[in-house]
This record gives structure tokens, C-alpha cells and sequence, in this order.
């Protein structure tokens, strides 16, 4: 059904290389998410997928096939895409219909669709306006309605959500999700919000300036990341970073007062390493290493902004209802199983 | 804040913006009223303004001098026919300029342009030549290719710029949603692009129609449209100047009434769209 396979796939402009050669495998019937920040290629990886734009190397399998050099009409594919990219001379109804009368279904079949489509997304009192007359999130069903019609292979959602507000964001990703279970289709969603990544996927894919950083199901990453890219990016408020010095087995920072057992064994001659310590690890205690120069409360939870003597900042996340104030002098503990250590030149996790 | 304007000083204003306007519309305006003269009025000294006997005879001498008809319908045929041609040739061309862009579009858009500014009369030889040559002078086909190629420059500007106005994502979803080439420039981009192609067929069918040098130029009898309806009656017997205004009267007031209807149109055409 909807594999869909990249082969070395690489793409440069004029002599600027944007994606490496890269290898990614997304099954049928997964919900993939490229996430990264601006500027990593995740929608020209996603434009790849869609033959809106050339490889310049490598292969696309699709179901199987080999689609290449197959255009993007005849690759089975739906888009949706940020702008929502509507036709604003066609009513609702037309919108939606218009892949299918490219398609040539006969017209009984379309208004069947059609009806099925508009029921499931809320837009049955809708299908006679044009698109001008919608707001933001009906206009985004609409462009979904119309991908739906298609019955294609696989979806793809290039920052779908990105130009709705925070609440219909919210509604919007779990009809979006909801879908994802009642077809059970392929699903390739560009974010570069990790919340939402997080929230949605069935399988990650991080990538940094083009480069798959890791690929994997969205706890698997946030507990097990492979590189410091990783650890920072998944996971808000952001892992801490501490640069380490090493002594034996035990690891030393001055925002610390005792050296903290390290479970990972370092090589012969390693003197310094980062460890990162997610904000929910970290225990206020009394002490006076460290300053409290903010606290932002949630209500469930607080993030307390430490900063220690030397200047390093940590960020504590509070549950309790003992919560630290500003200005408060304190010590913080964790339990070193819970800390993860990276190589401090090459940044990638020790194990 | 807005800014201030004294009740005065709109006046001033008014009067100075209704006095530019009616400096620049005089002489049509005064060429309708002397086609309502006898040729003694209309060469009068003083000259008469409103106080003559008003008079339908130009009109009737003219109409029945010449085929007036036969003109209208060469004029119509020539401005249409060079206009609509430009159009089917100019939207592809525009289409590839505007969504797929080359290094060099930028300097052709420029080289086009710059073919505007040879002086027309630089290329009469050669165009006289090549119309003998093929058998077309004085023929409708010849003048619709002319004034379509003499225009296609400002054609394809024109929707060159309102073309990069669509967003290019709408086109790929029309790509994604199964449309060939034929089918996105067909049932997306033309559609989205109505009123840009509107104003500037419109804006073309002005210049092919108002179009003089070369409809002089290479018409004789057959072919020529109202320009040559004008011009017909400049010299041959001396200057009849009622008659003159009366054919002159007759010429432009199709394109006239055409361009007073659609001056909404035209405006919004002519500057694209950049204040949104």
C-alpha cells in the first residue's frame, strides 16, 4: 500500500547541497513527522516525497514502485499544504471535487465522496461558499477534505497547522490524529513544532541542516536520544547541558557539591563530558550553590530558573506544593542513572 | 493622523483638478462640437463655442461618402483579432516567466521591453518589403499579426506581473490534486488571473485600436481601419474641418464608450493590484 522509500536521496541548489544523501524508510500506514528547526530541509524533503521538486540523486520507491522520475500527479500522493493553497474561484464543493474531476470519477461517485468528506470534517453547511468566507481552521478541513476525496497512498502535511491560533491548533491535531486511526494511511507531516511531532507520531524523524539526526517513536526519543541535537530539541522546557569534568568513574561540575557516578564507562583519557539532565530529574534541596532568578508557575507544575556561581543556568521543573521563590539560595540532586552523557567535541550520546 | 486640509484649500483643490481635466479633454471635446458646425462656423474667427447652428449634416455627408461600417468592422477585427492572439501566446509565456523562472527571464522581460523603444518607422522598410513579398499588404491578416507582435511585449508584462501575484502553492496543489500543465493554466491559473486578463485585453485593444502608423502604413482600401477613415478626410479636397470632426467623432467614439465603462476595470488593472 503506502511504503513509501528513499534511496540515498540528495538535493542541492546550483552548488548549495540542502539534503545529503539520505535513507529513510516509511512503512504503510505510519504517521511519520519530519521535525527540525527552520532550515533543516524538512519540506524540501517532504516537496521530494511529492515530486513537486527534482532529486538530484538517488531513488523514490513508492508502494513498491520506482517514482522517481514519475510526476507528482501520478504518485498517489495528496498535500496539504501551509497556505492551504485553496482555489479561491471555487466554491467548497468545487474544491474538493477537483481532484477527483481530474481524475475523471464519474460524477454520482464525486457528490458521494463529497458528502462523506463534508460530513466527517463538519463543512456539510459550508460546501456552497467559497473559500474567502471560511476562517483559518475551516479552510484547513477544506484542503483536508480534498486531500481525503482522493483516497491516495499516503498524505502529506507540510506545517498544516502553523498558520491557525494556539486553541484551534490544539482541535485541529487531534482531528488530525482521528483521521489518522479511521483511514489507517500513510501520513507524512512537516512540523517544526516538537509538541506537536510528539503528540502525533507514530515514528520521528529529526533532521539538522539536512541530515537525519534519528529516527524513532516519540518517547524512544525523548528518553533515549542518540545525539545532544536530539536531547535538546525533543522535550520543553529543554534538557540541561552541564559540561563535565571527568575524574575516574565520577563526573564533576561546580553547580554540584558532590561528583555525580557516572553508569556509562568513559575511554582511556577522556577528561570532559556534557551531561544532560532532563528539568523533570532535577530536585530542589537546601543549599547554596545555586540562585533561583525566576520561577514561572503553570499551576500543575513550575519551571524554577537556577543559576549556579560560575554562571551555569538550570531549569527545574516543580511539582510539589513546596515551590522555590525568587531568589532563593538551593542545591540541586538527581539520580545519576538519570543523566546522559554526550561526547563534549563530537556531541554524540556515550552509551 | 490625517492630515489637515482647510475647507478653502479643497476648493482650490477641486477647481485646479476640474480645470487640468477639462485643459486636457478640450480638444476632443472640441472636435465633437465643430462636428456639429457648418464648415463656415467651424473655421469661424472668432472662434464659436456653443452659439452655432447645430447640425447632423457632416454626419450624413460623411456617412455617405464613405462605408463607415467596412472600417468599423476592420478596426474591430484588427484590435480583437491582434489582441486575443497576443493573449494565447502571452499567457504560457507569462506562466513560465512568472512559476518557472530561469536566470536569464529577468533580461528577456527587459530585451522585450526594449523593442518598444526602436522607433516604429526604423523597421518600415523591411516590414513594407516582407508584406509584398507574402502578398498580405493591405490585408487584416497582416495588421493583426503586426499589432499583436508590436504589443505582446506590454501583453506579457502585464501578466507576467499579475501572475506573480497568485501564490505558486496553489498551483502545486493543483499539480497534486492530477491537473496536467494544460489543465493548472486552464482551470487554476486562468481563472484566479480573470481580472489582470480582462484589463489587459482591454488596455490592448486601446492600442491596437488608437494603433496609427502601421494601419496607415500598409492599408489601402481593403483592409484599413478607422485611423485611415480619419486620415481619408485630411487632405483630399483641401481641410473640411466638420467633416474631418464628424469622422473623427465617428472613429473614436466606439473605444470611447468601450474604455467609459470599463475605467474601473482598467484602473485596477493598470496598477496591479499593489495596494491590497
Amino acid at each position: 500500500m503506502g511504503q513509501i522509500k528513499l534511496n540515498q536521496v540528495s538535493k542541492s541548489f546550483g552548488d548549495v547541497e540542502v539534503i545529503p544523501p539520505l535513507d529513510l524508510t516509511i512503512e504503510d500506514g505510519e504517521f511519520t513527522v519530519f521535525v527540525g528547526p527552520s532550515g533543516c530541509g524538512k519540506s524540501t524533503l517532504l516537496r521530494l516525497i511529492a515530486g513537486l521538486e527534482d532529486i538530484t540523486s538517488g531513488h523514490i520507491e513508492i508502494d513498491g514502485a520506482d517514482a522517481t522520475n514519475v510526476p507528482p500527479a501520478k504518485r498517489g500522493l495528496a498535500m496539504v499544504f501551509q497556505s492551504y493553497a485553496l482555489y479561491p474561484h471555487m466554491s467548497v464543493r468545487k474544491n474538493i471535487a477537483f481532484p477527483m474531476r481530474m481524475a475523471g470519477v464519474p460524477k454520482d461517485e464525486q457528490d458521494r465522496r463529497i458528502t462523506a468528506a463534508a460530513q466527517a470534517l463538519n463543512l456539510t453547511d459550508y460546501l456552497d461558499r467559497r473559500p474567502g468566507q471560511l476562517s483559518g481552521g475551516q479552510r484547513q478541513r477544506v484542503a483536508i477534505g480534498r486531500a481525503i476525496v482522493r483516497e491516495p497512498q499516503a498524505f502529506l502535511f507540510d506545517e498544516p497547522l502553523s498558520n491557525l491560533d494556539a486553541a484551534l491548533r490544539v482541535g485541529m491535531r487531534m482531528e488530525i490524529s482521528e483521521l489518522h486511526k479511521k483511514l489507517a494511511t500513510t501520513m507524512v507531516y512537516v512540523t517544526h513544532d516538537q509538541v506537536e511531532a510528539m503528540t502525533m507520531a507514530d515514528k520521528i524523524v529529526v533532521l539538522r541542516a539536512g541530515r537525519i539526526e534519528q529516527v524513532g517513536a516519540p518517547l524512544e526519543l525523548y528518553r533515549n536520544p542518540d545525539n545532544k541535537f536530539v536531547a535538546g530539541f525533543i522535550g520543553s522546557p529543554s534538557m540541561n547541558f552541564l559540561e563535565c569534568s571527568v575524574e575516574g568513574t565520577n563526573v564533576n561540575h561546580p553547580a554540584f557539591s558532590n561528583p555525580t557516578p557516572s553508569l556509562v564507562e568513559f575511554a582511556q583519557g577522556t577528561t570532559a563530558v556534557t551531561m544532560g539532565v532532563r528539568p523533570e530529574h532535577l530536585n530542589i534541596v537546601e543549599g547554596d550553590n545555586l540562585t533561583v532568578e525566576l520561577t514561572e508557575a503553570l499551576g500543575g507544575v513550575s519551571y524554577a530558573y537556577l543559576r549556579a556561581n560560575d554562571g551555569t543556568r538550570l531549569i527545574v521543573e516543580e511539582r510539589g506544593d513546596e515551590r522555590s521563590n525568587q531568589g532563593d539560595k538551593v542545591n540541586v540532586e538527581f539520580d545519576p542513572s538519570r543523566a546522559l552523557m554526550f561526547d563534549a567535541q563530537t556531541e554524540e550520546r556515550m552509551r | 493622523m490625517a492630515r489637515s486640509v482647510t475647507k478653502q484649500r479643497k476648493i482650490i483643490n477641486t477647481a485646479a483638478a476640474w480645470a487640468v481635466s477639462l485643459l486636457i479633454f478640450f480638444p476632443i471635446l472640441w472636435t465633437i462640437l465643430t462636428s456639429f458646425k457648418t464648415e463656415a462656423q467651424a473655421i469661424a474667427d472668432p472662434p464659436v463655442f456653443l452659439a452655432f447652428n447645430w447640425t447632423l449634416e457632416n454626419y450624413a455627408v460623411v456617412m455617405e461618402r464613405s462605408n463607415y461600417g467596412r472600417f468599423l468592422w476592420n478596426s474591430i477585427i484588427i484590435a480583437g483579432g491582434s489582441t486575443l492572439l497576443g493573449i494565447l501566446i502571452a499567457v504560457p509565456a507569462a506562466w513560465s516567466m512568472a512559476f518557472v523562472p530561469s536566470r536569464r527571464t529577468k533580461d528577456i522581460l527587459l530585451w522585450m521591453l526594449s523593442t518598444k523603444m526602436l522607433p516604429a518607422v526604423g523597421v518600415l522598410y523591411p516590414i513594407y518589403l516582407l508584406c509584398i513579398k507574402f502578398g498580405v499588404l493591405d490585408s487584416k491578416i497582416a495588421l493583426v499579426f503586426i499589432l499583436m507582435l508590436i504589443n505582446l511585449p506590454i501583453i506579457v508584462w502585464m501578466l507576467y506581473t499579475y501572475f506573480k501575484e497568485i501564490p505558486g502553492e496553489i498551483l502545486e496543489a493543483a499539480r497534486m490534486d492530477g491537473a496536467s500543465l494544460k489543465e493548472e493554466v486552464l482551470y487554476v491559473l486562468t481563472p484566479m488571473a480573470i481580472p489582470g486578463i480582462a484589463s489587459t485585453i482591454l488596455l490592448n485593444v486601446i492600442l491596437a485600436w488608437n494603433e496609427a502608423f502601421w494601419t496607415l502604413n500598409l492599408t489601402a482600401a481593403k483592409a484599413a481601419p478607422l485611423t485611415a477613415f480619419i486620415a481619408s478626410y485630411s487632405s483630399p479636397e483641401g481641410l473640411f474641418y466638420a467633416k474631418l470632426s464628424a469622422a473623427s467623432t465617428m472613429a473614436i467614439a466606439p473605444i470611447l464608450i468601450l474604455g467609459w465603462f470599463s475605467q474601473k476595470q482598467l484602473v485596477s488593472g493598470l496598477t496591479f493590484g499593489a495596494v491590497k
